[in-house]
């Protein structure tokens, strides 16, 4: 047993922080949340088409539409992460694909949750090999989940049933949200009687791919986002001064800090534990823990940044805005509790 | 990221398995908890047995993930703890066996490895808990000897221990951490004085130890005089490590009692409760990876835990805790009835915040050495 990470996980982790930082970084991302308007995403009017299944060219830079103007994504940079094998990364090497596993592919979507990389990352990925282009990334797929479907307007390909679906102003500036109508999408594991019994684990709403695997790299992304943040509060508390020292200095500081720390650590204990047994009763498991770290996290780094903290132009405010976004996706919190509790 | 145990791993674990499978069923019934001779005397024999077949020194010298499965194997097997030998194996041991001479190694590891031995630990005082290197138990060097003064307390097994891992000041004029020298004590010598101490458990786990004028001799002495802060921190640093094996998988067993139970007793219906044991469920398996992790570090490094240690307890005593919360919710009316053994177990749990380090501590520990955040003031 060796759990830590093989030299070639280290490199592949480190490559794509790498490609972020230089095609996502910080600049950009601001640049990209002042391009969506910085009011809120997706303030187009009407209902939306149901963007159709016929894949093929997206038209350059999503579709222009509604009042505030659909919101764009990056083709450019989307096409370059499938070009570093983002998407195909799980495909086996005689399909084109990088030929690696749920493992490898937790670490990308832990440094894309790290760098707040916007877009239908999960749907794209877990479509490749059976949407043409997604592999490659020329085609942008997205996917209804319960009653939300994220970038609808920019995607080529919508997996699931989007008739109806209407804008809502997203909370989170990068990722637009329509919302379907009616319900009876739940929340996947229909428990209800007192017998324990989890279910929907198997398929996503579209039978396409085992939505555990959407669970677990939206986990993955919020791990990292957790790291991040944690980064981010122990910098600011090093060298903002009050009182005369650090404010790093006070234990009340430090302890935020430290649990900051602790939380991250355990999720990614679960996170890649799971990714290595895919076990989806572990996945559920480890997206309670990822949800809590990305949650609890960007909630405590907004404290340590104090009134900071509360503006705009702090950062950690698009961290806490996706990971209420991401915590949405797939497995509810009640739903990956009872699942694990049926296993006990 | 491989969770798969090598061959080798698994026939070490199969050859545990069926020697535990023998051995278990000859052993003597367990002693009275307050019978502290009665259980010296089953620790001890279990040490021996475990000694005899060839795991004595499993806590010294097995590799990292040796020592998982072992402690893994022996807690899934019903297996006795180490008990009275948990200093003698896990701090005075390994200190020694590091800081040691051959002459000392060679006086003091045999007898504790065949449970000849026990030890216990004088390093708290009633001034000085959390700031441990504020202690102010005085030796004085006289000819061949330091005589040895004050007061230790929530000293573990010591009415029991042959030796006590003593912290003294040796030089009250330097700061608090050069002055300290790490000695080994017979408990047996003149002016030892030892009076229980009653938990909130009812039970005396542990005692006020009292020092008069106590002479210990210098070839007692591990390390250089006064270099006993540094020597400390290699046995708290064995104390943080992977100690908690055991106790994690014990929990994953005692959750899954506490579903059956409450789908028995109709308690499961509640969803918010259930949910509560989900939670849990996934909080320990959780633990569990995190142990396999720090284990997979410290096989890398060597085998010395590291910080990661402070990392994990701190999440494992709080969850320690929730479990034997969420338990006296499955348990009702069960859950005030003290003839339940579990129920001791949740009084003892409100000591894991505190022992080897309260979590603020901790918090501080992993603060400052972890996120490099500067020392408060």
């Amino acid at each position: 047993m060796d759990f830590r990470l093989t030299g070639d996980q280290r490199a592949l982790k480190q490559g794509v922080r790498e490609l972020l930082d230089r095609r996502f970084g910080r600049e950009a991302l601001r640049a990209a949340v002042e391009a969506a308007g910085g009011t809120g995403a997706g303030a187009g009017e009407g209902v939306a088409e149901s963007a159709g299944a016929g894949a093929g060219e997206g038209d350059g830079g999503g579709r222009a539409q509604g009042g505030g103007g659909a919101q764009a994504l990056d083709r450019a940079l989307w096409r370059e992460l499938g070009a570093a094998g983002f998407f195909a990364l799980r495909l086996p090497e005689a399909a084109g694909g990088v030929g690696l596993g749920l493992p490898e592919a937790v670490l990308l979507f832990e440094e894309a949750g790290r760098a707040l990389l916007p877009g239908p990352l999960v749907a794209t990925h877990l479509a490749a090999g059976e949407v043409p282009g997604a592999a490659e990334g020329e085609t942008v797929v997205t996917r209804t989940d319960g009653e939300l479907v994220e970038w609808l307007d920019a995607a080529d390909v919508v997996l699931g049933p989007a008739e109806g679906a209407v804008p809502l102003r997203s909370v989170d500036p990068l990722t637009p949200l329509h919302r379907l109508p009616g319900t009876g999408h739940g929340t996947g594991t229909g428990h209800g009687t007192g017998t324990g019994h989890g279910t929907g684990t198997g398929t996503g709403a579209d039978g396409r791919a085992p939505s555990h695997e959407a669970s677990l790299l939206t986990a993955a992304e919020q791990l990292g986002s957790a790291a991040r943040t944690t980064e981010l509060a122990v910098a600011y508390a090093r060298t903002r001064e009050q009182f005369g020292q650090p404010i790093g200095a006070f234990q009340a500081v430090k302890h935020l800090c430290a649990r900051m720390l602790v939380r991250t650590e355990l999720a990614r204990a679960a996170v890649y534990a799971a990714a290595v047994t895919a076990d989806p009763v572990e996945v559920a498991g480890a997206r309670l823990l990822a949800d809590e770290a990305a949650l609890d996290g960007a909630r405590d780094c907004l404290q340590v940044y104090g009134g900071m903290g509360f503006t705009w132009e702090a950062d950690v405010h698009l961290h806490l805005k996706r990971a209420w976004v991401r915590a949405e996706r797939g497995l509810s919190g009640a739903a990956a509790e009872e699942l694990v509790a049926a296993r006990l | 990221m491989d969770l798969a145990y090598t061959e080798e791993e698994e026939d070490f674990r199969a050859r545990l398995r069926a020697w535990l499978a023998a051995e278990l069923p000859t052993l003597p019934p367990r002693p009275d908890p307050l019978d502290w001779p009665g259980r010296r005397a089953y620790d001890c024999g279990w040490q021996r047995r475990l000694h005899d077949a060839g795991y004595g020194h499993v806590h010294w010298d097995a590799s990292p993930t040796q020592r998982l499965i072992f402690l893994e194997e022996t807690e899934r097997a019903g297996a006795p703890y180490v008990g009275a030998n948990f200093v003698g194996l896990l701090h005075a041991g390994p200190t020694i066996a590091a800081e040691g001479t051959a002459e000392q190694r060679e006086r003091w590891l045999g007898p504790v490895l065949r449970g000849d031995e026990v030890w216990c630990q004088g390093f708290s005082e009633p001034g000085a808990g959390s700031d441990l290197a504020s202690l102010r138990t005085r030796a004085v060097r006289d000819g061949d000897a330091y005589v040895v003064t004050g007061q230790k307390i929530w000293t573990s097994h010591a009415e029991v221990a042959d030796w006590c891992e003593l912290l003294v000041r040796t030089d009250p004029g330097a700061p608090k951490h050069r002055g300290i020298t790490w000695l080994a004590m017979p408990m047996s010598g003149p002016g030892v004085t030892v009076r229980p101490l009653r938990t909130l458990a009812g039970s005396t786990e542990f005692a006020e130890v009292f020092l008069d004028e106590v002479r210990v001799p210098v070839g007692n002495r591990v390390g250089d005089e006064n270099d006993g802060w540094r020597v400390t921190m290699v046995t708290l640093s064995f104390e943080r490590g992977t100690a908690f094996v055991g106790e994690v998988v014990a929990c994953r067993r005692l959750l899954g009692e506490l579903a059956r139970t409450a789908r028995k007793n109709g308690r499961w219906d509640d969803p918010v409760l259930r949910r509560r044991l989900g939670r849990l469920g996934a909080e320990f398996q959780a633990l569990w990876r995190l142990t396999q992790w720090n284990v997979s570090e410290a096989q890398a490094t060597g085998g010395v835990p590291g910080v990661g240690g402070s990392v994990f307890k701190l999440r494992y005593s709080h969850a320690r805790q929730e479990l034997y919360d969420t338990a006296a919710a499955v348990l009702g009316p069960d859950a005030l009835d003290l003839g339940r053994e579990w129920n001791r177990d949740r009084l003892s749990s409100l000591s894991y915040t505190i022992a080897a380090g309260t979590s603020q501590i901790q918090r501080n520990i992993v603060a400052e050495r972890i996120l490099g955040l500067p020392k408060g003031r």
